[in-house]
């Protein structure tokens, strides 16, 4: 075969791909379902299940330990940022209480070439990401809440992603069981 | 610059969210016959005719059809796969066959014959994303797959003349 290999940067290639593939099961979704929450929350649910798989990818390539408190933790969610999304969000706007912070996206892979029609105006574009947070911190035992505060996609300066945390969850034996 | 293992774990979930979604409308109009895999391969469709776009953009015109096919083999393949396409045959008449011995997408999943009915799944996505890429570049086909052993593949191309 004539033409030497690798002639494409595969790291962008492949970014690209995730963007456009993800931009077309959106357009998907919004066909098959019949309204935007609907479509928002299944993206979600998507991210969740993703997260649930990533935290193990995650664990297994940087070897991190546990997390000493909740900031500790958004530092690692900020360096799997980097390595699964290549953008390094910034973390911010810790509550008083020190349970709930953001984390604020200059650029978001997901979004770019993207721009979303009038009538979709309602529709979270980026849910797929509070799912994976929400998944992987699960697998984690800490139950975390996740939504999209501020969105570029709307006109925002910045894409914002609140986590706030819930509780500790406790290994449970299943009823009946010593 | 997104790590490799997003896109392999998206693409399970995007196989899962068109299967699931396929029963729920099975159930609503109580229809019953096989997997219909056509979302997905639209998804891929729409995928690969914007990807190839942005690929195929500094690059001189291709020669001809078989220098199109020789370029999806090669840097397409592996921009993508990883890899490239470890065997292309063609009979010169319309009809490419691409193999790939360890393509992404099985390589994870058993290599026995037990989730060999399954496999239509996995590779759905790779039909829409080759018919994409060839429709935007000027080339009008059906594209098949074929697994006999996990976790080769084989793509069939049919190009449509007329």
């Amino acid at each position: 075969m004539s033409r030497a290999s690798n002639r494409f940067d595969t790291k962008k290639v492949n970014s690209e791909l995730v963007t456009l593939t993800y931009g077309a099961l959106v357009a998907q979704m919004v066909k098959d379902a019949e309204n935007t929450d609907d479509v928002s929350k299944q993206l979600e649910r998507l991210g969740y299940n993703m997260g649930v798989r990533l935290i193990e990818d995650f664990l297994a390539k940087t070897g991190t330990g546990r997390c000493m408190d909740l900031k500790d933790t958004a530092d690692k969610i900020q360096s799997a940022f980097k390595m699964y999304l290549g953008v390094q969000p910034n973390v911010a706007n810790w509550s008083p209480g020190g349970d709930e912070f953001s984390f604020i996206l200059d650029t978001n892979p997901l979004t770019d070439l993207v721009e979303l029609p009038d009538d979709l105006k309602n529709l979270k574009y980026c849910n797929i990401i509070c799912g994976v947070i929400r998944g992987a911190l699960e697998m984690v035992q800490l139950d975390v809440q996740s939504w999209i505060v501020q969105d570029q996609l709307k006109g925002d300066q910045n894409t914002e992603i609140r986590v706030k945390f819930i509780r500790r969850l406790e290994d449970a034996m299943p009823a009946g069981e010593d | 610059m997104c790590d490799q293992s997003v896109f392999e774990i998206f693409h399970s979930e995007l196989v899962n969210y068109v299967i699931q979604n396929n029963e729920t409308q099975l159930k609503n109009t109580s229809k019953t016959h096989g997997e219909d895999l056509s979302n997905l391969e639209y998804i891929g469709f729409s995928t690969g005719f914007r990807i190839i776009e942005r690929l195929t953009r500094e690059l001189p015109r291709f020669r001809d059809e078989l220098d199109t096919m020789k370029f999806i083999c090669t840097d397409f393949w592996s921009a993508i796969y990883m890899k490239q396409i470890d065997n292309l045959r063609t009979n010169h008449q319309g009809i490419y066959v691409l193999q790939d011995n360890c393509f992404r997408y099985l390589s994870k999943l058993s290599n026995t014959k037990q989730y060999l009915d399954l496999s239509p799944r996995y590779v759905t996505f790779t039909c829409g994303l080759l018919r994409g890429s060839l429709a935007n570049l000027g080339i009008r086909s059906i594209v098949t797959a074929e697994v006999q052993t996990m976790p080769s593949c084989k793509f069939h191309i049919q190009v449509q003349r007329n």
